[in-house]
């Protein structure tokens, strides 16, 4: 008689998969429109899955025969994923209704997508990473080309699933070569592979690197970026801002907890690469941001220039790097959620606005969402009283001791780039001449605007309960 | 002459060059690109199974298993995506998917 599998362990997981199945059964047999409906079961899906970790955090261990794996560094990583997806969910939903494309399937595929970012972060050996990642890849592409109607969002789609397949590719032919090269797909069979392995097995570093790409395409950084300012412009806004905070939140902790883990005896040759695309990332987001009109483009760019600050704790390869990584992905979370329910709130007389003139003086005519951005804005630069500012300063400090002193300079130095294009938002609502005023946005985004905003300043001023969250998430990673 | 492990890997390397170089050589039409994406998933399933047999370890062969399922989702979408993209447009050309630039 064979043991069941750790059930306890995959409860989050197992509630979502179910949970989109019955989901799935309600919106094919209800004959009105069930969509609304359908979303908040679905945000109650994620609510329950983020309530099992929080309350009963599980045991770490892992279930499947070592396939997949539990510690405080998952539950971390799947409670802002959930925590993302949940928020988006809630916008998505009021968006649908008013651009009249509220289809019942939308929540459902937002659930698989989330699903397979569990999937992923949980992964611990080359094939689940695979499946999971590909569960959430192929969801986000019926995403981006949901509003099948539109030209610009289906072109989104394309854009999307073309260069996501190839990204897929890299990864997939990188995870053959480590396979081929280090005997197993197993996590821990390639950490001791690695760690007993006489210095450089060259087929495994190719590999890697392969990998790497793969996952750079994930999380847009730098040189495998190209296709997130279109995505993010073409794609609808509440799908942008899903797009924005929980895939990315998953693959940067999926890049941690392969190069990391199995991978981590070999840091001095995956370093260097990853120092690279973190100050290309950086370097691009800053600048290439500077001529955009469009803001949910000037989003994309700081999304990629995002990303490169987070990889540069990564690059630190040590336990406060990866704390320095959580604590910016949960800061990051609350800030690009916020931005982007700003920018849903841009509509003038029932018709969505997105330019950056648009925002022309908005202080007068709609002080609240012009205070909100403003103080999302100033997180984004790093401006001191905001969280934004301590992001910065953790994963800095974390390459400072980490002798990447260089790289730490760069990333100063970008942010102080980057500063220019976030203020300049800042003067054109609070300086220029006012045009017309947006409509009263509806009550979900309102709160997500104001809780994001105050979350900036609340977490400025304690942040001790979340840093020590993320520390012991990052020791549970490292194990030291 | 026997057929080794390099060859193997060789033919499912060149297989794999061939692919990217279809997506970003190929200024014609949206298909060749999905083709060149099952091209490249393809090579890998060589090299799993090329390694899988080396090795004398099942792994890899279960690996391909779960790359060709995948692999057949990821085409259906992926046309599904061209299609509708096409209602839009009327055309699949790669030099009319050019709404947006960047």
């Amino acid at each position: 008689m064979t043991a069941l599998p750790a059930l306890s362990l995959v409860l989050p997981e197992v509630l979502l998969t179910v949970g989109a199945m019955a989901l799935l059964m309600i919106g094919v047999f209800k004959k009105k429109d069930s969509t609304s409906l359908l979303t908040g079961l679905a945000v109650l899906l994620m609510v329950a899955a983020g309530a099992s970790l929080v309350l009963d955090p599980p045991a770490a261990g892992t279930a499947f025969g070592g396939l997949f794996v539990v510690n405080e560094f998952t539950s971390f990583a799947k409670l802002m994923t959930l925590l993302g997806a949940g928020i988006a969910l809630v916008m998505i939903n009021s968006w649908a209704h008013t651009e009249g494309i509220a289809r019942f399937e939308l929540p459902i595929v937002v659930v698989f997508a989330t699903l397979g970012m569990l999937m992923m972060i949980s992964a611990n050996d080359f094939i689940a990473l695979y499946v999971g990642l590909e569960l959430q890849s192929l969801s986000l592409y019926v995403l981006a080309a949901f509003h099948r109607n539109n030209l610009r969002a289906t072109e989104a789609g394309v854009k999307y699933f073309v260069l996501g397949a190839l990204a897929s590719g890299l990864l997939l032919y990188g995870s053959s070569l480590v396979y081929g090269f280090g005997g197993t797909t197993s996590f821990a069979g390639l950490a001791t592979a690695m760690a007993s392995a006489e210095a450089g097995n060259v087929g495994v570093i190719i590999g890697i690197v392969f990998v790497i790409a793969g996952l750079a395409f994930k999380v847009s950084a730098v040189p495998f970026h190209m296709w997130t300012p279109d995505v993010y412009e073409g794609a609808p806004t509440p799908i942008t801002a899903f797009f924005s905070v929980a895939p990315k939140i998953a693959a940067l902790s999926l890049f941690l907890s392969v190069l990391m883990g199995p991978f981590a005896p070999m840091v001095a040759e995956w370093r260097q690469v990853i120092v690279l695309i973190a100050a290309l990332s950086m370097a691009w987001g800053a600048i290439a941001a500077i001529n955009q009109r469009n803001i949910k483009r000037l989003m994309a760019y700081s999304s990629i220039g995002h990303v490169g600050y987070a990889l540069v704790g990564l690059a630190a390869a040590s336990t406060e790097g990866a704390r320095g990584v959580m604590f910016y992905l949960f800061i990051y979370l609350f800030m690009n959620l916020g931005t982007f329910a700003c920018i849903l709130a841009m509509r003038v007389k029932g018709r969505a606005v997105e330019a950056i003139d648009d925002l022309s003086g908005m202080s007068k005519s709609n002080p609240g969402i012009a205070m909100a951005l403003a103080i999302l804005m100033f997180s984004m630069a790093g401006i001191p009283p905001m969280a934004g500012f301590l992001a910065k300063f953790y994963v800095f400090m974390a390459a400072v001791n980490a002798n990447l002193v260089p790289l730490a300079v760069f990333g100063l130095l970008a942010s102080a780039v980057g500063a220019f294009y976030y203020l300049r938002l800042i003067k054109i609502m609070y300086f220029d001449a006012p045009r017309d005023a947006f409509d009263k946005p509806d009550f979900s985004t309102r709160m997500v605007m104001a809780a994001s905003a105050s979350l900036m300043i609340v977490y400025f001023i304690v942040p001790a309960d979340l840093v020590s969250e993320a520390a012991s998430a990052a020791q549970a990673l490292t194990g030291r | 002459m026997t057929i080794g492990l390099g060859h193997y890997l060789t033919v499912s390397a060149i297989l794999f060059t061939l692919g990217i170089f279809g997506i970003f050589l190929n200024r014609k039409n949206l298909i060749v690109i999905l083709m060149s994406v099952e091209l490249m998933l393809l090579s890998v399933n060589i090299n799993l199974v090329a390694f899988s047999s080396f090795l004398n370890d099942l792994a890899g062969q279960v690996f391909t298993m779960l790359v060709l399922t995948v692999a057949a989702a990821e085409a259906a979408i992926g046309l599904a995506i061209v299609v509708v993209f096409y209602r839009n447009r009327r055309s699949i050309e790669v030099e009319d998917i050019n709404q947006m630039r960047g």
